[in-house]
């Protein structure tokens, strides 16, 4: 009975295919007999016939065969299927039996080859007496046969040949030993195939034949046997639709017979088999459901058939064959190409199959613990003459014996006894951890992990019980956290009391202690009696001393372990273990919480501790530090046992160093924060908590950061959530669940006591040098020094900005581009307590829009903190938003002498440049002086003085200028002509006397200068008086350098008679002008249109009066006749 | 008839736990906890397409299981009895808010219909309602709640 008395037979689990033997072939002497033989086997793909071939010399003695029975009156079988069955048919009784003989049709002793083939052929048929099995020749020939029917000699020497044989012309086969061997032996192979096939299909006949001689009271057995058969053969022939048909009716069968306890494992076994056979085919024809209904269909049978109740762990393991079975079976099918789910996958059958050894396990430990004093009996039942059993699945003492009635009790106890004595020493363990990580393997793949988790706790704990602990643990310890992190703590405390175990009997310090402390904490769901006596062992570790026993270990390795354990308290070895916290649930709870988030340098930085312990009894603990990331700080922040407590507060009230379970403790520390660290961060990098000491074991627990463990931020978010009221506690206590981790502060420069006034008067115009005063004074009561001013545009504005603002502290020069945006640190000096201090800054905006400023004031001071002298640096920032606007809009327009609006002006022709300036400023502006700056181009009539000079303008007042200005011709410029520039000169009315003048410069607008033909120019009094003669000179000028034809008429007015050429038609010269003079009278006093001057160009149809109307005075204001005659206006008339 | 029923948080962490009998519970917690894959995996598949459709009620979890009655009671005495496993279902049903509910069904004797089960879980829905609408009770706690257990108590002693 070897360990795998319960795997199915090879032959069974092989894909059956027809057998067929080859003789006549020397494969080890003879090249060509090998190269034939190598065709056949290698290479057997999957488009190959399935067949199998076997090489055996010619004169091989098949098995016998038994005389056929002609009646089955008398026949009772004694079981349902012999062992050697299926192997007979699968290897050792073949289909076709091929004799291979070197013959080529040619051959000049033919006779002689002849008959010794036929010989050949007759020894073949002797030793197959009684079989079905056919026979074939195949003639090995060195030439390439011709077409069939050319050759007559070779058609009449095969006929010959087939005769000699006694063979059909069908299983005579010519195999020419030429280049294309594969492809000869192929089309061999597939005519042996048709061979094999018929054969079989008559063996199923042969055994269907039988069927109508058996009855069904003796022949129960041979009804499954004969169905098996045809299955069987079916299979053999490829036929699987029929072979799965058969296996289901073989499979009901099986069902259909007498059941008792002795027949119940052969009935089983074969049921077993069947229904292996009935899965394997429906994952083969891709029915995967067919398969997965038939097994549980089978195992709803079969699991109550369980036999005699003394070898019940044979049907656990019969069982569990079962589901691994169909587990591998499914699985192949899914390498094959099927998919499995997550709800039904190979894992589950695995699973199963596990759970059925693990009770076999159990079962065998119930029924097989026998004394050490029970001898295996002997002489050995299991023993038989063949060494094997005739019938599968019938017991070794009474082959086939079918009474239900035990004839020889005796041996029937000696029989039970051997089982259970071998099945004692069967290694369960072993069986059940493969079993589970083939499950596990496949729930991995299959989207399960808790199933995968459960299964790995099964692992591990069945090492544990096979005595591997350092497995177990491995395992255990793996998938602890999964069961951490989601809150399962029942079974987590199930799998650390196991891990505890382990880690006892192997005396692993750390892992000891590290389950110890989470099997004492708050997850664990653990009894306070279990609790107290971890407690207790804990201490025990701790003090270097041996724990108890861990309960219901076993007895042995109880005694090993406290072996390791003395050793470990004589070993001197490394007796500080630190521990991280955070990935589990320890028994001490910790928060860390900074007072304030952030702390100004010159105060002391200040943070609590609190502690918690949830073990049953009150803890000591021997040294409490907390690290920092700048760990300068961590001296500060130690309390220890026995030394005083240096920087810690409150010395009396820290207490003892004992934490009482279920009380909150809270330690306060103390800290001045270094003058560097201003604008950093200080953060708890991990609490530790030292328990136990030098002298014995030291276990550090170490939080990261500001506590918390791997419980606790789920407990944070529920105690956040929770409405609920707690109870009142004294003053000094607090609710451990309202303490909320701060584990870091920021620590943030000293408050600055001065104070920073900004006087200015916004906004601030284009260019001008804004002036900013800033005065400081100093509130300190100790005086200050390196007091430093940083002013200017506040960084980070838009960067068109920081080149168009210049920054000084001197306002008698204007600044250039050259001057920075911000000034830094400009040193101020010191200042005593009170003192006042003023600076004035300069600032020019060369854009408008808004500006930030910043002033920032820095200054050091010496304070006192908790009786240590520190440097504060301290700062004060102001920042103002100042406005930039034009000062004032300048307008510029072109007129002609007459003041009328001109489009463009005329060659040599004086016009007016007007210039108007409206002040926009809030402030009171004085315009120092205005300067035109005239382009080559343009020419001044009269002198350009400035006639604005010394004007002072409020708001909305304008000031404006005109200067005379002609043009020379210049021909036809694109655009126009430059005019120049017109720059001017202001400040501020309310600037002081040495800040610089303004010039601000305005381009003026380009013109357009057209040529005319013909001036007219006027002389012209200003005003006339009635009946007082007016004279008036037209001046003509020829602009041309063409004669002008010129034809003038006077048109008359009501208000006026005049004397002169009414009408007249002259001509003018290039370059020169024609004078016309008119004596006018005014009539009427009053503005008076004059007498209208008509004046045609024949040379110009298009220039029109129109045009020189512009330069002909039309109206003049004629005064009313005065009382006195006025003589000189009558010597002019 | 129910052998175990469970209430899970959103986080998968247990409110609620029961199971007859009392022996078997670190079982029925490795049941239940199991269980939790396939009810993930239906969840995350339904998606947020099927939010609106409100079928809470999950069905059949993992195929029928054979599940062994006290392995401990079969060491000394080997007899057949002990031999015949229970059938065990699981079944599945989870709340708008993710609450899970396991339901742990031995049908070996009498096989239940899917609307009995459906209506085993409304039931225990509107109890778990019951429990949520108490001012007193803080969401995510375990649920320690007489009038819930008697529901319970019912659900499992019961024969549907």
């Amino acid at each position: 009975m070897s360990p795998t008395r319960w795997d199915f037979p090879v032959e069974l689990c092989c894909r059956p295919m027809a057998f067929v033997t080859l003789t006549g072939l020397d494969v080890v002497y003879n090249a060509v007999h090998r190269a034939v033989w190598d065709a056949f086997c290698a290479n057997r793909r999957a488009d190959r016939v399935p067949i199998s071939f076997k090489v055996l010399p010619g004169d091989h003695e098949y098995p016998k065969c038994r005389t056929k029975r002609t009646s089955y009156e008398w026949y009772i079988p004694k079981g349902i299927l012999k062992t050697g069955w299926m192997n007979k048919h699968l290897n050792l009784v073949p289909a076709l039996v091929v004799v291979f003989y070197e013959l080529d049709w040619d051959e000049p002793q033919w006779k002689e080859k002849q008959s010794e083939c036929a010989t050949r052929v007759e020894i073949v048929r002797q030793s197959l007496q009684g079989r079905n099995t056919k026979v074939a020749v195949v003639l090995i020939q060195k030439k390439t046969p011709l077409p069939p029917g050319e050759d007559v000699i070779a058609s009449e020497r095969a006929a010959a040949l087939c005769n000699a044989c006694e063979l059909s012309g069908k299983s005579l086969f010519v195999l020419p030993h030429t280049d294309h061997l594969v492809g000869y032996i192929i089309r061999l192979e597939n005519a042996f195939y048709e061979h094999a096939q018929t054969y079989y299909y008559t063996e199923i006949r042969r055994v269907k034949s039988h069927k109508e001689f058996l009855n069904k009271t003796t022949h129960q057995l041979l009804f499954v046997r004969h169905q098996f058969k045809i299955a069987f053969f079916s299979e053999l022939k490829q036929d699987t639709q029929n072979a799965l048909k058969n296996y289901r009716t073989a499979y009901n069968l099986v069902h259909e017979l007498r059941a008792h306890e002795t027949n119940m494992l052969e009935i089983k076994t074969m049921a077993g088999f069947i229904n292996y056979k009935i899965c394997r085919l429906c994952f083969q024809h891709n029915t995967p459901l067919d398969a997965i209904a038939q097994f549980r269909k089978h195992i709803d049978l079969c699991k109550k058939k369980i036999g005699s109740a003394e070898l019940a762990f044979e049907h656990a393991a019969w069982m569990s064959k079962q589901f691994q079975a169909f587990g591998d079976l499914f699985d192949e099918a899914i390498k094959l190409g099927l998919t499995a789910i997550q709800t039904q996958n190979p894992g589950f059958y695995y699973q199963q199959a596990a759970y059925y050894s693990q009770e076999r396990k159990q079962l065998s430990k119930a029924l097989c613990s026998h004394e050490n004093s029970v001898m295996y009996p002997s002489p050995d039942p299991l023993e038989t003459q063949t060494g094997t059993l005739d019938f599968y699945g019938q017991r070794a003492w009474r082959q086939g014996i079918l009474s239900f009635d035990l004839s020889d009790p005796e041996k029937e106890k000696a029989g039970i006894l051997a089982l259970q004595l071998k099945e004692r020493n069967v290694s369960h363990s072993e069986i059940i951890i493969t079993l589970l990580s083939n499950a596990v393997a496949q729930f991995k793949k299959y989207k399960c992990p808790r199933m995968k988790s459960h299964l790995m706790v099964q692992m591990g704990e069945e090492y544990y019980f096979a005595k591997d602990y350092s497995k177990a643990l491995k395992l255990l310890d793996y998938v602890m956290c999964d069961y951490r992190g989601e809150g399962w703590w029942t079974l987590l405390t199930s799998i650390l009391t196991t891990a505890l175990k382990c880690s006892y009997l192997m005396a692993q310090l750390k892992d000891y202690i590290t389950y110890s402390l989470e099997l004492l904490g708050r997850a664990s769901t653990l009894k306070d009696d279990q609790k107290s006596r971890i407690e207790k062992n804990l201490m025990n570790v701790l003090m270097n001393e041996n724990p108890e026993p861990e309960p219901d270990c076993d007895i042995s390795a109880v005694k090993t372990a406290q072996k390791l354990w003395a050793d470990r308290v004589s070993l001197a070895g490394s007796n500080i273990f630190t521990i991280g916290v955070q990935d589990f649930v320890p028994f001490v709870q910790c928060k860390a919480r900074f007072l304030a988030p952030s702390f100004h340098v010159d105060v002391p930085v200040q943070f609590d501790i609190y502690l918690k312990a949830d073990c049953p009894h009150p803890i000591r603990f021997s040294k409490l530090c907390v690290s920092f990331n700048n760990q300068e700080y961590n001296q500060f922040c130690v309390i220890e046992d026995a030394q005083q407590m240096g920087d810690v507060l409150e010395n009396s009230a820290q207490g003892t160093m004992c934490l009482v379970p279920g009380k909150t403790r809270k330690f306060t520390f103390k800290f001045v924060a270094k003058t560097e660290d201003v604008g950093k961060k200080i953060e708890i990098s991990s609490v530790d908590l030292i328990l136990g000491n030098e002298i014995g074991r030291c276990v550090v627990l170490s939080w990261q950061g500001g506590g918390g463990d791997a419980a606790s931020s789920q407990e944070a978010l529920q105690a956040a959530r929770s409405f609920k009221r707690r109870p009142k506690l004294p003053d000094n206590e607090v609710h451990w669940d309202s303490i909320i981790i701060q584990a870091n502060t920021m620590i943030i420069s000293r408050v600055p006591n001065i104070s920073v006034r900004l006087q200015h008067e916004p906004p601030a115009l284009t260019n001008e040098m804004y002036c900013l005063t800033v005065t400081i004074q100093s509130q300190e009561k100790t005086p200050i020094r390196d007091v430093k001013l940083t002013a200017g545009l506040k960084p980070g504005q838009d960067a068109n900005l920081t080149q168009k603002t210049h920054v000084t502290l001197h306002g008698t020069e204007m600044c250039d581009d050259s001057y920075p945006a911000l000034l830094p640190d400009i040193p101020i000096g010191d200042l005593q307590p009170g003192e006042q201090l003023e600076k004035t800054l300069y600032i020019r905006c060369g854009t408008v829009g808004s500006r930030m400023f910043l002033v920032y004031i820095s200054y050091l001071i010496n304070t006192t903190v908790e009786e240590k002298e520190i440097v504060c640096k301290c700062h004060k920032d102001e920042t103002v938003t100042i406005e930039t606007v034009f000062p004032f809009d300048v307008a510029i327009k072109f007129v002609s002498t007459k003041f009328e609006h001109l489009e463009r002006v005329y060659a040599d022709i004086p016009f007016l440049l007007m210039t108007d300036i409206l002040s926009a400023s809030p402030w009171a502006l004085t315009l120092v002086s205005s300067q035109l700056q005239l382009a080559s181009s343009m020419t001044p009539v009269d002198d350009l003085q400035s006639h604005v000079e010394k004007v002072v303008l409020q708001t909305g007042e304008s000031a404006s200028e005109c200067f005379c200005l002609q043009c020379p011709s210049t021909g036809n410029v694109e655009g126009g002509v430059p005019t120049g520039h017109y720059v001017i000169s202001w400040k501020r009315t309310s600037a002081l006397e040495n800040v610089p003048v303004i010039n601000t410069v305005i381009t003026l607008p380009h013109v357009i200068v057209e040529s005319i033909p013909l001036h007219v120019n006027t002389d012209l009094p200003s005003f006339g008086r009635v009946r007082e003669s007016l004279p008036v000179k037209y001046h003509l000028q020829n602009k041309t350098s063409l004669v002008q034809d010129v034809e003038i008429s006077v048109e008359p007015s009501d208000a006026f008679m005049f004397s002169g050429l009414k009408q007249i038609r002259l001509r003018i010269l290039p370059g020169t002008e024609q004078e016309m003079l008119y004596n006018f009278y005014p009539l009427m006093a009053g503005y008076q249109q004059l007498p209208s001057l008509n004046i045609s160009l024949l040379r110009f149809p298009n220039f029109t009066n129109q045009l020189l109307k512009r330069f002909i005075p039309t109206y003049i204001f004629v005064k009313p006749q005065g009382r006195q005659v006025d003589n000189t206006s009558i010597v002019a008339a | 008839m129910a052998v175990c029923i469970a209430v899970i948080a959103k986080e998968n962490y247990p409110l609620y736990i029961r199971s007859i009998p009392a022996e078997q519970e670190l079982k029925f917690h490795y049941t239940v906890h199991t269980s939790l894959d396939v009810v993930d995996e239906k969840v995350s598949a339904m998606g947020k397409a099927l939010v609106d459709q409100r079928e809470l009620y999950l069905g059949l979890l993992y195929p029928t299981e054979d599940y062994k009655v006290s392995l401990l009671s079969r060491l000394g005495i080997p007899c057949v009895k002990s031999m015949f496993p229970n059938q065990l279902h699981r079944y599945g049903y989870v709340t708008n808010s993710k609450v899970k509910f396991v339901m742990v069904v031995d049908s070996s004797n009498t096989a239940l219909r899917d609307n009995e089960i459906r209506s085993m879980f409304r039931k225990l829905h509107n109890s778990y309602t019951d429990v949520m609408c108490n001012p007193f009770y803080n969401p995510g706690d375990r649920i320690h709640s007489r009038a819930f257990d008697n529901m319970v108590t019912s659900m499992m002693v019961q024969v549907c």
